[in-house]
C-alpha cells in the first residue's frame, strides 16, 4: 500500500492577471519505507509538490492521500496537528531557533504533545545521539558548524517519530564532506529506521543516495529512474 | 508552562533592544506607581468620618471662609464631642518667600488634641504664658538655627498688624514627632490665636477651622452631623470631615490631583504604547522565518498568536512589576517629605491592581497586531522569504 498517493494533483498560482500552472495533474504513489529524490530545473514545481505532500500548502485540484488520510480536505488547524503527528521537515538553511540550545530546538515538536518535561528531554537526547551530536545539546546553533546544524535539524525532524520525512535541499548549503555525512544519515534513517523520505535536490550525487529519483519538468513528472543506492 | 522558555528566549533575542524597552517600561510604571499612589491618597478613604477619632470642622463654602469663634464654644458642648480646639491660617513668611512653611494661630489647648507633637512641659508652659510666643517643629528650628528665646520676625502676607507686616514672635517651645513617616510635620510654626485676633487689622473673632476629638469613634458620623447642624441655614454653614479628608481638601486647592495624574499618565502610556508597539512589530518582523518553522512543525495559528501576545505581556509585565516595586520602595520617602499630608507607607493595593490591569492591557495592545500578523503568516511564502 502506498504511503503517499497523489491523483490529478494541480496547483495554479495567480501572478497578477496571469495564471501559472505550477503542477499539472500529477499522479504519484510512494510506498512506505521509500527514499525518493525529486529533481528538476528551477521552477519545475519540486518545492511546491513537496509543500503539498507536507501539508504546508493546499492544491488547486486533485487528491493528496497520505497514510489513508485525505489531507487536501483538512482545515488549517487539522493540517497543523497532522503535520505534528506525521511529518518531519528538514530545510536547506536548517531553520533552527538561534536563541535556543540544540537540545531545546530538538524538543520543539514535543511541546505539542502531552509528554512531561523530563520525557521531552530524554527523547531529544536520544534524537541527538542518533544524529551523532549527543555532546552538543547545550550548544546554540551559532556555535555549531553547518553540518552539525543540519544534524540538529534532522534530530528535530525525527524526535516525534514521524512516518514521513520531507527534505528540501538538505545539503544545498553544505560542503561536500558534510553533505555526504548528512546524506548518509538520511539513508540510515530510511534503511535502519524505516522512515519514508522525499528529498528535493539539484545535486545528482545526492540523488544517488535515494532508492528512486523522480524528475519534474514544467509541472509534470517526466520519468522515473532507479537510483544506484 | 512548557512554552515559557520559548517566549523568554524570543524576548531576549535582541538583548539591547529588549533592555532599552524594558527601561522605558520601568520608568513609565515607576512614574505611574508614585503618581497614582498620590492620586489614591487624595481621592480615597478620606470622605467618610466613620471611625475617625479627630474631626475637622471648616466652612462648607471654602477653606478660605472663616468661621465665628462663638461656634467653638457651641461645638465644645455638642453631643459626642470630648474636646475641641481651633486654628486660623496665617500664611506668613520668614525672610525668603521661597522657603515657605505652614504657619497658623492656634487655641491655647491645641496641643492637647495633638499628642503626637511632643513638647517638654516647661516649654509648653512658657509658650502658654507668653502672648507672642511661638511653637515650631524641631526640623524647622534646625533648618533656621532657631533656639528657645529667639525672636522670629515673621512677615504677614494676608494679615497686617497696625499697618505693618511685621509680626515678631518669641520662640518658646520646640516639638518633635516620633513617627518617622510623619516627621515632615515638624516643618510648622504655631502661635497664639489671641495674639492673632487682637493684633491683625482685618478680621476679628474669626477662626479658620476647629479640631474636634470625639467621645466614641463609633459615633463619629452622628457627632459630625450634630456639629454641622449647629450652623445649618446660617451664613457660616460648616462641613465636618475626617482629618485626612481635610488635608486632601487643603492640598486640592493647588489643583485637581486626579486630573493632573490622569493627563500625565495618559501621555506617558501613549508614548510607551508607540515605543513598545514598534519594538514588538520589529521583533516579530525579524522572526518571520522562525515563526514559519514553528507553524511548519505543527504549531497552530492560535499557538503562534499566543506566543507573540505572551511575549508582549511578559515584556510589559516584567518592566511594570519592577517599576511598581521601585515606586513602593520610594514611597515612604515621598510620604516623609510631604510632611504627612500624603500618608503612604508604600504603593496602595488599589494602585497595584490598576497597575496590573494596565500591564495586561498595554501588553495585549502592543502585542495584538504583531501577533495577528504571526498568526496569519502563510508558511510557504514565509519560508520562501516572500
Amino acid at each position: 500500500m502506498s504511503l503517499v498517493s497523489l491523483r490529478h494533483l494541480t496547483k495554479t498560482y495567480q501572478r497578477g492577471p496571469e495564471k501559472v500552472d505550477v503542477l499539472k495533474g500529477i499522479d504519484l504513489d510512494i510506498p512506505e519505507g521509500d527514499f525518493v529524490a525529486l529533481m528538476g530545473p528551477s521552477g519545475s514545481g519540486k518545492t511546491t509538490l513537496l509543500n503539498l505532500i507536507g501539508g504546508l500548502d493546499s492544491p488547486s485540484a486533485g487528491e493528496i492521500n497520505i497514510k489513508g488520510q485525505r489531507i487536501d480536505r483538512m482545515s488549517g488547524g487539522q493540517l497543523a496537528q497532522w503535520r505534528a503527528d506525521n511529518v518531519g521537515f528538514v530545510f536547506q538553511f536548517y531553520n533552527l531557533m538561534p536563541t535556543l540550545s540544540a537540545q531545546k530546538n530538538v524538543e520543539l515538536p514535543l511541546l505539542l504533545t502531552r509528554l512531561s518535561g523530563a520525557e521531552r528531554r530524554r527523547r531529544a537526547e536520544i534524537a541527538l545521539k542518533l544524529v551523532g551530536l549527543a555532546d552538543r545539546g547545550k550548544h546554540r546553533p551559532a556555535e555549531l558548524s553547518g553540518g552539525q546544524q543540519q544534524r540538529v535539524s534532522i534530530a528535530r525532524a525525527i524526535v516525534s517519530d514521524p512516518t514521513l520525512l520531507i527534505c528540501d535541499e538538505p545539503t544545498g548549503d553544505l560542503d561536500r564532506q558534510s553533505a555526504e555525512d548528512i546524506l548518509g544519515l538520511l539513508q540510515s534513517l530510511n534503511r535502519d529506521h524505516g522512515k519514508t523520505l522525499i528529498m528535493v535536490t539539484h545535486d545528482p550525487k545526492a540523488a544517488e543516495y535515494a532508492q528512486h529519483t523522480l524528475h519534474l519538468d514544467k509541472g509534470t513528472l517526466v520519468e522515473n529512474a532507479e537510483a544506484s543506492a | 508552562m512548557k512554552y515559557f522558555h520559548l517566549i523568554w528566549a524570543a524576548l531576549f533575542r535582541s538583548k539591547t533592544r529588549t533592555l532599552l524597552t524594558l527601561f522605558s517600561v520601568i520608568a513609565a510604571f515607576l512614574l505611574f506607581g508614585m503618581l497614582d499612589s498620590v492620586r489614591v491618597a487624595f481621592t480615597s478613604g478620606g470622605n467618610s468620618v466613620a471611625g475617625a477619632d479627630r474631626l475637622i470642622v471648616s466652612s462648607k463654602l471654602s477653606l478660605t471662609q472663616m468661621l465665628p469663634v462663638s461656634l467653638a464654644r457651641q461645638v465644645e458642648t455638642s453631643p459626642g464631642v470630648k474636646q475641641s480646639t481651633f486654628a486660623a491660617w496665617f500664611g506668613g513668611i520668614y525672610q525668603d518667600p521661597n522657603q515657605f512653611f505652614p504657619n497658623f494661630s492656634v487655641g491655647k489647648n491645641f496641643f492637647d488634641l495633638y499628642p503626637e507633637y511632643v513638647i517638654p512641659e516647661d516649654q509648653l508652659a512658657a509658650w502658654q504664658a507668653d502672648r507672642t510666643g511661638a511653637v515650631v517643629g524641631a526640623s524647622l528650628a534646625k533648618r533656621h538655627g532657631w533656639k528657645i528665646g529667639d525672636t522670629i520676625p515673621m512677615q504677614a502676607t494676608i494679615f497686617p498688624r497696625q499697618g505693618s507686616n511685621d509680626w515678631p514672635m518669641t520662640l518658646r517651645a520646640i516639638f518633635h514627632v516620633e513617627d518617622q513617616t510623619q516627621q515632615g510635620q515638624e516643618n510648622q510654626l504655631m502661635f497664639h490665636w489671641e495674639y492673632f485676633d487682637e493684633a491683625n487689622d482685618y478680621v476679628k473673632s474669626r477662626i479658620g477651622w476647629l479640631t474636634v476629638q470625639v467621645d466614641d469613634i463609633n459615633h463619629s458620623v452622628d457627632t459630625a452631623k450634630a456639629i454641622d447642624a449647629l450652623s445649618a441655614n446660617s451664613d457660616h454653614e460648616t462641613k465636618t470631615q475626617s482629618e485626612s479628608a481635610f488635608q486632601q481638601s487643603f492640598a486640592k486647592q493647588f489643583g485637581d490631583i486626579g486630573l493632573i495624574v490622569t493627563l500625565i499618565m495618559s501621555a506617558v502610556f501613549f508614548t510607551l504604547l508607540l515605543l513598545t508597539g514598534n519594538t514588538m512589530a520589529q521583533a516579530v518582523r525579524e522572526r518571520i522565518p522562525e515563526l514559519a518553522v514553528l507553524k511548519t512543525i505543527g504549531f497552530s495559528n492560535h499557538s503562534v498568536l499566543f506566543l507573540v501576545l505572551a511575549e508582549a505581556i511578559l515584556l510589559i509585565g516584567i518592566g511594570g512589576l519592577i517599576g511598581l516595586g521601585l515606586a513602593a520602595a520610594l514611597m515612604p520617602g515621598v510620604s516623609a517629605a510631604s510632611g504627612g499630608v500624603i500618608q503612604l507607607p508604600g504603593v496602595p493595593s488599589q494602585t497595584w491592581i490598576f497597575g496590573l490591569a494596565l500591564m495586561a492591557l498595554i501588553g495585549v495592545l502592543v502585542g495584538l497586531l504583531p501577533a495577528l500578523r504571526a498568526m496569519r503568516l502563510n508558511i510557504v511564502d514565509a519560508l520562501a522569504g516572500r
